[in-house]
This record gives structure tokens, sequence and C-alpha cells, in this order.
């Protein structure tokens, strides 16, 4: 159950305005298909970023789907995030591989470097700390992963050095 | 003479080391014309401790290069082809002399990682050249009845590879048995096992043998819908999986009247997962196609019977699928050459941790632990020494190294208090807690439990708070058992095997390690030297420079000194963050 999720004590960061007609054409494709209440909210997740909560309201709306069902099915899967996120996730694998290769020590780095906590987003928006398990690359553990890219065999050191990377891009 | 090909692997892991920039330098040394060789694309071959690979093929045969990265490849096109010069450091396989890394490949017998690391996996053209399809063709070519498939596949000795180990034949003919319009076959591709990573490299690696697999299967049980339920976080397996359907569709794999196969009509189609380990347990995952919270339901019905949207369904794993079309179309008889009597044919094992040689091993069921560890994984890294191996992953147990000697297959694995489970196997070493292990585990069973069951839901989170304790030096006379009571009641009362399973990781290290937990409890000291609580920090005078590097970060002010003089850490203060252990350039913190 992942409500820890929902409860811990960290600011929600606000959730802005969002264009709700982008999420037509999603609507449009899963309309009286059977089990589409997943594919609607990855659907939206992928416009977003985020589950924003207009977003329930619309699809209870359009769709006649109950919000407390479509609550319960997005708190139940850990893809699914009801606040908004930085640009750049950065996913640390705490699966068991890559927690007997010590990546407890990542996060912390991780945690320092960018001055949040497991879970926060950076206030400049830029990366959000996530803990995640198994990317499936237990063979170069302890690894990380941010977008789409999977960086393996770190420590400490040599993880904060990648976002510094990033930071170093993003200045540019 | 043919043109000599370069062969980069392209599996998540190789890219996580490095092989996309590998592959796209050897890309643009082509680009140039000077060199004229064939760039091509594979996956995983298993050796992910030296990856990124490149494999050269020319005149002279096969090299498999290991640790490559941009400028070793470059300097790889210009010796090895350009100077004839095989670079025999860098190569870590070749048919034409030793590379001191045979015996990594020498026990494994590859059935259902046959394709891997060797075909470009985007293109069926390749999977078809070796053999691909041809198990199907066989069934169509000589009108090989439903009945019998389902028959070869029992006399196979198969066993479910998705961890519950019960026979591929029988659960068809169960599902063949219930009469319907509509039936589904299942492919289990969630793999939430956190540390293996078996049905990926396959997936990623040979989707085609996956889906082959599906084919037959859909036939002989009469299935005409198929969906293969893949976790989101291999975002790879599913764009390949996606590319080969596409062309078994093309090629008429898929779709109707297959392979002339008059009425034979089937489509399979990728549902992504969201996140959610419970939802392996297939009647979770049936309920998660149907959108829903994946819980578990009661069984009976059996989804034979009832599963998805009710109706008769087969839900096998990747790997049992990938097995198929090899047996199909080489025979029960040869399947069950391998293995032992009961656990025939050969298993993957994703092999990690604190190994030497870490990745992806197929072996025949019988082999020991010991040969798994110290023969193909060449023993443990940095000289340590081998402590217990983790298999089964939430559901399963540590086996000591005591017990190296078991044999893996079903039952001997099964007698230890572990599991065979879908092949992850994390070996540990001296520096690993086992009490820390544990608590890791349910720290996972109880964030994914899925909370319909009571003793799951709670009595994982109790158990979680006593470990978390006795690793932090809270621990109680009593703990022991009272964990031990939690234990057996979480597995007398929960549904599902999530919550009947979850204990094992508990069970297993109190049976194995008792002393280690006792350290904790009685004389607050962790053996392993990782629960941080339980450790005092001090500084080794003679290797101190009092560089005071230690003191300006001590969060708490707890380390003093002069600059130059041995410095100090004043036990009263300090937390125990191990700030200081980390930062010391001269290894001059003590941990007792
Ligand atoms: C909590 C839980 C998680 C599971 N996860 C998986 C999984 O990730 N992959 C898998 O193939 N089977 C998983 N299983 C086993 C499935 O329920 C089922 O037995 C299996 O898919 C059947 O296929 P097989 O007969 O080919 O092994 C899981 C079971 C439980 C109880
Ligand atoms: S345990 Fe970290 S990638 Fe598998």
């Amino acid at each position: 159950m992942r409500i820890n999720r929902i409860l811990q004590e960290k600011k929600r960061p606000e959730q802005k305005e969002v264009d709700l007609s982008l999420l037509d054409e999603k609507i449009n494709s899963y309309r009286g298909k059977k089990g589409n209440i997943i594919p609607l909210l990855q659907g939206a997740q992928s416009i977003y970023g985020y589950l924003p909560d207009s977003v329930f309201d619309k699809l209870e709306k359009e769709l006649d789907i109950s919000k407390s069902q479509m609550y319960g099915v997005a708190t139940f899967y850990s893809q699914f995030r009801l606040s908004p996120v930085g640009k750049h996730i950065i996913k640390v694998c705490h699966g068991t591989a890559c927690h007997v290769q010590n990546a407890t020590e990542l996060t912390e780095s991780l945690a320092e470097a960018l001055e949040i906590n497991d879970g926060e987003t950076t206030p400049d928006g830029l990366f959000t700390l996530e803990s995640v398990a198994c990317l499936g690359c237990c063979s170069l553990a302890p690894v990380i992963m941010i977008g789409d890219e999977v960086f393996g065999r770190l420590n400490g050191k040599s993880a904060v050095k990648i976002i510094n990377e990033y930071k170093n891009k993003e200045n540019q | 003479m043919s043109k000599t090909q370069v062969i980069v692997g392209l599996g998540s892991c190789g890219i996580a080391a490095g092989a996309s920039k590998v592959y796209n330098k050897l890309q643009a040394i082509k680009d140039m014309g000077n060199v004229d060789f064939i760039l091509k694309k594979t996956s995983c071959i298993g050796m992910c401790y030296k990856e990124p690979l490149v494999e050269i093929i020319d005149e002279n045969g096969s090299f498999l290069y290991g640790n490559i990265n941009e400028d070793k490849a470059a300097e790889l096109i210009q010796e090895h082809i350009l100077n004839k010069n095989p670079l025999q450091n860098y190569v870590v396989k070749s048919e034409l002399f030793k590379t001191g890394e045979e015996d990594f490949f020498e026990s494994q017998v590859k059935i259902v990682l046959r394709n891997c690391g060797y075909i470009e996996p985007e293109d069926i053209n390749e999977y078809i050249a070796r053999t691909g399809y041809e198990a199907l063709k066989k069934i169509a070519k000589n009108n090989i009845s439903r009945e019998d498939i389902i028959k070869t596949v029992k006399d196979s000795g198969l066993r479910g590879r998705g961890g519950g180990g019960f026979s591929t034949g029988m659960k068809w003919q169960f599902a063949y048995n219930y009469q319907s319009e509509e039936k589904f076959i299942i492919c289990n591709a969630d793999e939430g096992d956190p540390g293996a990573f078996m049905d990926r490299s396959v997936l990623e690696g040979d989707p085609h043998s996956v889906i082959e697999g599906m084919i037959i299967g859909a036939y002989a049980i009469g299935a005409n819908q198929g969906v293969i339920y893949c976790r989101a976080e291999y975002p790879l397996a599913i764009k390949r999986l996606n590319i080969a359907l596409a062309q078994a569709r093309e090629r008429g794999f898929l779709g109707n009247n297959i392979c002339g196969i008059t009425g034979f009509n089937l489509d399979i189609y990728v549902k992504e997962g969201a996140g959610a380990f419970v939802c392996g347990e297939e009647t979770a995952l049936m309920a998660s196609i149907e959108g829903e919270r994946g819980m578990p339901r009661k069984r009976p019905p059996f989804p034979a019977e009832s599963g998805l949207w009710r109706k008769p369904s087969n839900i096998n794993n990747v790997e049992t699928f990938a097995n198929i079309p090899w047996i199909i179309y080489n025979g029960a008889e040869a399947y069950a050459k391998y293995g032992t009597p009961k656990s025939a044919g050969t298993k993957v094992f994703a092999v990690t941790g604190k190994i030497s040689r870490g990745g992806l091993v197929e072996v025949p069921l019988g082999i020991t632990i010991n040969d798994i560890i110290f023969k193909i994984g060449g023993g443990i890294q940095n000289g340590k020494k081998f402590k217990a191996v983790q298999l089964g992953g939430p559901s399963g147990g540590c086996i000591p190294a005591y017990m190296g000697d078991t044999i893996v297959d079903y039952d001997s694995l099964s007698s230890t208090g572990a599991i065979m489970g879908s092949g992850g196997m994390v070996v540990m070493d001296e520096t690993t807690c086992m009490v820390d292990m544990a608590k890791f585990f349910l720290d996972f069973t109880a964030k994914e439990s899925c909370g319909k069951c009571t003793f799951c839901r709670i009595g994982t989170k109790r158990m979680l708070e006593i470990l978390t304790r006795i690793t932090e030096g809270k621990g109680e006379e009593g703990d022991i058992e009272k964990l031990e009571e939690l234990s057996y009641k979480i597995i007398d009362n929960s549904l599902c095997a999530l919550g009947q399973t979850a204990p094992n990781p508990v069970l297993t290290t109190i049976k194995y390690f008792r002393e280690e937990y006792e350290a904790h409890i009685r004389d607050k000291k962790c053996p392993a030297k990782k629960c941080r609580a339980l450790l005092t920090y001090t500084v080794i005078e003679d290797k101190c420079t009092g560089c005071t590097v230690c003191a300006k970060n001590c969060p708490t002010q707890a380390i003093s000194g002069e600059r130059k003089m041995v410095h100090f850490i004043d036990q009263d203060k300090c937390i125990k963050c191990g700030v200081c252990f980390s930062k010391c350039k001269f290894e001059a913190i003590s941990l007792t």
C-alpha cells in the first residue's frame, strides 16, 4: 500500500493550471473500452508529468468513472504521481542487488548534493529524487536512472558527478 | 570473402555500461568510409561483468571483446580490422585461443538464451535464420494435434519458471479442457523480484521466442487472444516486443488462419504495468489488465476456468514460453535429458551481488550452488568470504555458505526454506548483515502488500518495526520469538503467495544466522559492521594526519583536534552518521 507516499510530511508543490483539452484525444480513444482506467491515467501522466486534481474531475465528468475508483487506482500503483515533479527524475535503485552494493550511499550523497530528501523536488524544479525497486540492471549495481538513461557501477561521488553534468547542461 | 561484422551488445545493461556511446563511435568510424565493415546490434549474452561487449566476426572466426569504451572501440577497428591484429588482451571469448573466461560458459546449457547475444532482436529474419518459427511451422505442416502438443510439453517435464514450478503441460491441459468462445493466453512479464532480470534479457534479446511460445500455447489450449503484461520499468523490452509483434503479424504468424491452420486466429498485444509487485501474482495481474487495483482473487476458480474477464485463461512466465519452441522443435526427450527427474531442463539465473562474474547464466537443473557461484561466477569479489546466497527474492530465503553443495532443483531448494523462485540469485559476503537483509525484504513486502489481507498488511509492518528496532540497537529479549510467531500467523492467514511467503527471508535468516540476531539484540553489535547505530567510530592514531577534514564535516561537532594533530571523537556527541569514515582519505577511522 502506497498510502505512505501521500501522508509524508513534505510540502506538496503547488499545482499550476493545466490545459485539459490535451486530454481529449486520450478520452476519445478509450471511451467505453473495458479496462481503460490505467491507460487513461498513464496517458494523462505522460502529458502533464503527474496527475493534477483537475484531470480526475474531467475524467469523472466525461467518462462516468468515479473519482474514488480512479484515486484508488492512482494510489495503488507506484507509477502514478499526484504532485508535480522536477524536469529530471533521478531514480535510485534500491532493489536487492543494489542494496547489497550500498545503494543507500547513493541516495545519501545525492540528497546531500541536491539539498533535498528522498522523494522531494529541488526548489528550482530541476530534479526529483526517488527510490525505486530494481531497474533490471542488477549486475551493474548500484544503479540510477535519469529519464530513460541508466548509469551503473556507481558510488556516492560518481553519482553526484553525473548530476553535476546535468546541471551544467541546464545552465548552458 | 564475406565482410567483417562488428556487433555491439545493446541490452539495457550494456547501454547502462556505455554501449550506446561505443555503438555511436563505431558508426562514426564507419561513416568516415576508410574501413569497410558491417555494424550490427545484438542484446545481452549474459557476461554483464564485461559490458560493454563488442564482437568482431571475420574470416578467422569470432572474437568477443569486453569492457570496451569509445577509445578502445577505435583501437579495435584500427588493430583488428585494418592491421589484422586481434587485441588478445581484451578478448573475453573466442574459439581460437583461451581467454581465461571459459569457465563462465563451460557449465552452461543455453536453451532459453539460445539466441540472446547472437541475433539482432529487432530483425525477425535473424530469429528465423536460427530455426525461429520452425516449431510453429512443424505443427502446421505435420498436422500435430493440440493434444499431442500438450503431451509433448507434459513429457518434457517443463515446470513454470515464474516461481510456482507447476507443470506447464498440466496447466495447458486444464485450460484446454474448458470450452469457451473466448480464451486468453497471457504472458507474465512483470518480473517484480528486485534483483532479477532474466525475463528482461529474454524479452530484449529474443522477443520472438516468447511470442512463438505463446502462439503455440494459444493453439494448444484454443486461445484466440494474447496479452503480454510487461512492467513499465522495462521500456526497451516493451519497444522490442512491439516491433517483434508487428513483424510477426506481417509474416502471418499472428492474425487469421495462422500458418495456414484453418480457424486458428490470434493476436497478441502488450499491456504496460504500472508498478506494483503484487501484480506479478496471476489473479492480481488479471485484475490489473482489467484496469482495477491489482488485488489477488481467491482461487479456485483457477484462471483456467475463470481468468481474464472471467474467461478461461492460461498464464505463463516469459522464460516458460521461451522454452516451448525449443521443446516442440527438438522433442520432449531432448529437453528432459537435462536436469533431474523431477526438475527437468535448464533454468536461467541472474547472479548478482558480491560475485566476481555477475550476469545471466543458464544451467541444467541439478547443478550445485557452489558450482554456480565459484565455477561459473568466479567466486566472491575482492577476495572476500562467501557468506550466503539469497534465492527467490522477497518470497525466498537465504542459504548459508556451508550449504553450498545444495543441489539446485525445486525440491532440494524448498527443503532449505528458500525457493527456486524466478531465478534471482543475490550473493552476499561477510560485509552483508543478515538482519539488515531481512529488514530490507520486509520493508519491501510491507510496502508492496496490496492491503487486502489483515495479517499481510499489518503483520509485515509489525515485523518491520521489530527488525528496525533490532538494527538500531533497541532489540529486546523475546524479539526473535515474536518475529517467528508473527511469521506463522501471516503465512497462515494470507490469501496469496505474497503474504504466504513474505516471512521466508526472516525465517531463513533466523534459522541459519540466529547468532547474528542475538549479537544485535544482546551485545548491541553488528558482526558485519553494517548497522550504523551499533558501531563505534574511533580515530586510529597511527593513521590520522590531522588534516581536519573529519572535524569540518562532522554534523554534530563531535570531533576535535588541532591541525596536524591526532583527532578525537566524543562518543557522547557522535550520532554515528558515518560521515567521518567516508570523508577520511587516510582510512584513519575505525569501525568496531
Ligand atoms: C507476489 C507474487 C509475485 C509474482 N511475480 C511474478 C512475476 O513477476 N513473474 C512471473 O512470471 N510470475 C510471478 N508470480 C507467479 C505467478 O502468480 C504465476 O504463478 C506465474 O506467472 C505462472 O507462470 P508459470 O507457470 O509459467 O511459472 C508471482 C506470484 C506472486 C504471489
Ligand atoms: S537491484 Fe538494482 S537494478 Fe536490480
